[in-house]
C-alpha cells in the first residue's frame, strides 16, 4: 500500500534526462527521474540498475509510470517494461529515437503522462495502517550530537513502528564498520549474524582497498570539523537509528524484505545511493537524520529531516521538519521518537515533508565497477 | 558557566560538550561532576575525563571508538591529534 500515488515519468538512460526534464517542466505534477545510469557498465552494474530502476516502479508510492528511453541503450525502455509485465501497473514507453527526436518524444510522454495522471485521480482512497508502513533509516552530514539525540529518537520511533507490526531498514554498511559488536548482539539467528558481518567485513575491506590508509577517514570533512574523530565514533552513532528490535533479515541493495519488523539492508554510506536501495525494496517513507544539514529528497518517496541540534533547525528551518536538538535541552529519545512516529503518521496520511515542498528529489544507484 | 558534557556509557573515558568550553572552564556531567577544560574545546567535540595514556582505548557510547596516539590529561581536548581509529 503506497503513502503517494504518483505518475512516476522515469529515465532508462542518461540520454533520455533532458526529455524527462522537459515533461517535469511541462507538468509539474509528475515524478521526473533522471539519473546517470543506463549504459556503459558492466554486467553486475547493469543488472543493479535494471533491479533499482524497476524497483522504483515497483515502490508502492508509484501508481504509474512512462519509461523513456533512447534505443540504443542497454537498459532500455523495453527491458525495463518486460521486467515490469507482473507489477500490475500502467506502464507506457517512448523511446526517443523511434519518436522522430527529443521534441517529439516529449509531447509523446506528456500526452501518455496527461491520460495515466486522469486515471489515478479517478482511483479511491484505502486506508492502511502502521503495519502497512515499510520506513527507510537514512542519516546525512552527521555531527556528534547525530548519535545523541536524532539517531536515539529514531531507534526510539523505529521500535515502536515495529511493535505496530511495521518494518525499518537499517542501511549505510559503511556507517556499521566498528560498531559490528552492538549489532551482532541484535541478530536475531546465528545466520543473520553471519550475513550482517561477512556484509561490514566485506564493505571494510573494500573501503581498506580503495582508500589504503584513509579507510579510517571514510568520514566526510564535515563529520570531522563538527567533532566526530573516527569512524567508529560515527557508527555506533548511526546504528542508533536501527533501534533495539531484532535484526530480523539482512537483504542486499533493493531487495525486498520477506519479513517485517527490522531489517538491515547492503548499502553505501552515501545517502544519495542508499535511498535508492531502500525506495527500491519498497520503503514508503524515509526518515533522514542531518547533524550538518542536508536539504536532500528523493522521488516519490517521503524523507522526514530530523535535525540532531536546534542551533541546525534554527539555521535551516526550510529544511528540517522536526527538532531532535530538544533531547539536549532535556526531553528523551523516547518523547521525540513519539514526536517522529507521529510526523511519520501524519506524513502516511498526506501531509508533505519540507523536502518534497522543497522538490528536492535526487536519484543515483550504487554501482560496484568502473564505466566503460 | 558550567557547559554540560554528555557521557551516554557509564564506561566513556569521554564526554561530548553541548557548548564552546574555554580554557579553565568547567564541564558538568549529568549526574553532578565536574571536569575542569584544560583547554579550550569546540562544542560537539569530546573531553577526555581522566588520563588516558598512548594507545589506551578511548570510549564512546561503551564502546571503543579509536585509541589514544599520545598521552591525554583529564579535561584536554579529544579529537584528530591525539585519537585515531584502531586499524
Amino acid at each position: 500500500m503506497g503513502i503517494r500515488n504518483h505518475c512516476l515519468v522515469l529515465a532508462t538512460v542518461a540520454c533520455a534526462a533532458g526529455v524527462v526534464r522537459e515533461v517535469g517542466r511541462r507538468l509539474p505534477v509528475v515524478v521526473a527521474v533522471e539519473h546517470a545510469h543506463g549504459c556503459g557498465r558492466g554486467g553486475p552494474d547493469l543488472g543493479l540498475q535494471i533491479k533499482t530502476l524497476a524497483g522504483l516502479v515497483q515502490n508502492p508510492n508509484v501508481g504509474a509510470v512512462v519509461l523513456v528511453g533512447l534505443g540504443c541503450e542497454v537498459v532500455s525502455a523495453t527491458l525495463l517494461k518486460g521486467t515490469l509485465a507482473r507489477s500490475g501497473k500502467p506502464v507506457e514507453t517512448v523511446v526517443i529515437q523511434e519518436a522522430g527526436g527529443s521534441r517529439k518524444a516529449a509531447d509523446q510522454a506528456e500526452a501518455l503522462a496527461r491520460r495515466l495522471l486522469g486515471e489515478l485521480e479517478n482511483l479511491p482512497r484505502q486506508r492502511g495502517t502502521a503495519a502497512d508502513l515499510m520506513v527507510g533509516l537514512e542519516c546525512g552530514g552527521s555531527d556528534t550530537f547525530s548519535g545523541l539525540t536524532a539517531n536515539p529518537a529514531v531507534g526510539e520511533a523505529a521500535d515502536r513502528l515495529v511493535e505496530l507490526g511495521g518494518t525499518v531498514i537499517l542501511a549505510e554498511t559503511t556507517e556499521m564498520i566498528g560498531a559490528l559488536g552492538p549489532l551482532l548482539k541484535l541478530a536475531e539467528s546465528e545466520e543473520v549474524a553471519a550475513k550482517l558481518k561477512a556484509k561490514v567485513e566485506r564493505q571494510e575491506a573494500r573501503a581498506r582497498e580503495m582508500l589504503g590508509p584513509l579507510a579510517d577517514a571514510v568520514l566526510a570533512p564535515g563529520n570531522v570539523e563538527s567533532g566526530l574523530t573516527t569512524i567508529a565514533e560515527k557508527s555506533l552513532g548511526c546504528i542508533a537509528k536501527g533501534g533495539s528490535s531484532p535484526i530480523r533479515e539482512v537483504v542486499d541493495y533493493g531487495e525486498r524484505p520477506s519479513r517485517k519488523g527490522l531489517v538491515v539492508m547492503d548499502t553505501p554510506g552515501y545517502d544519495i545511493e542508499s535511498m535508492a536501495g531502500m525506495a527500491a525494496a519498497g520503503a514508503q517513507a524515509i526518515l533522514f537524520t542531518t547533524g550538518r544539514g542536508t536539504p536532500v529528497g528523493f522521488p516519490a518517496v517521503p524523507v522526514i529531516k530530523i535535525s540532531s541540534s536546534s542551533e541546525l533547525f534554527e539555521a535551516m528551518p526550510d529544511d528540517i521538519d522536526l527538532d531532535a536538538g530538544t533531547i539536549l535541552a532535556g526531553k528523551t529519545a523516547r518523547q521525540v521518537g513519539e514526536q517522529i512516529l507521529g510526523l511519520l503518521l501524519k506524513v502516511a496520511r498526506g501531509e508533505k515533508t519540507r523536502a518534497e515542498i522543497n522538490g528536492q528529489a535526487v536519484f543515483a544507484i550504487a554501482q560496484e565497477g568502473p564505466a566503460f | 558557566m558550567a557547559v554540560l558534557g554528555i557521557r551516554v556509557h557509564p564506561k566513556d573515558n569521554v564526554a561530548v560538550v553541548a557548548a564552546d568550553v574555554e580554557a579553565g572552564g568547567v564541564v558538568r556531567l549529568a549526574d553532578g561532576s565536574e571536569m575542569p577544560a584544560v583547554e579550550a574545546i569546540p562544542r560537539g567535540s569530546k573531553v577526555a575525563l581522566g588520563p588516558i595514556a598512548c594507545g589506551e582505548t578511548v570510549i564512546r557510547y561503551g564502546e571503543e571508538i579509536g585509541r589514544a596516539t599520545k598521552d591525554i590529561a583529564a579535561g584536554e581536548y579529544v579529537h584528530t591529534h591525539n585519537l585515531a581509529g584502531r586499524r
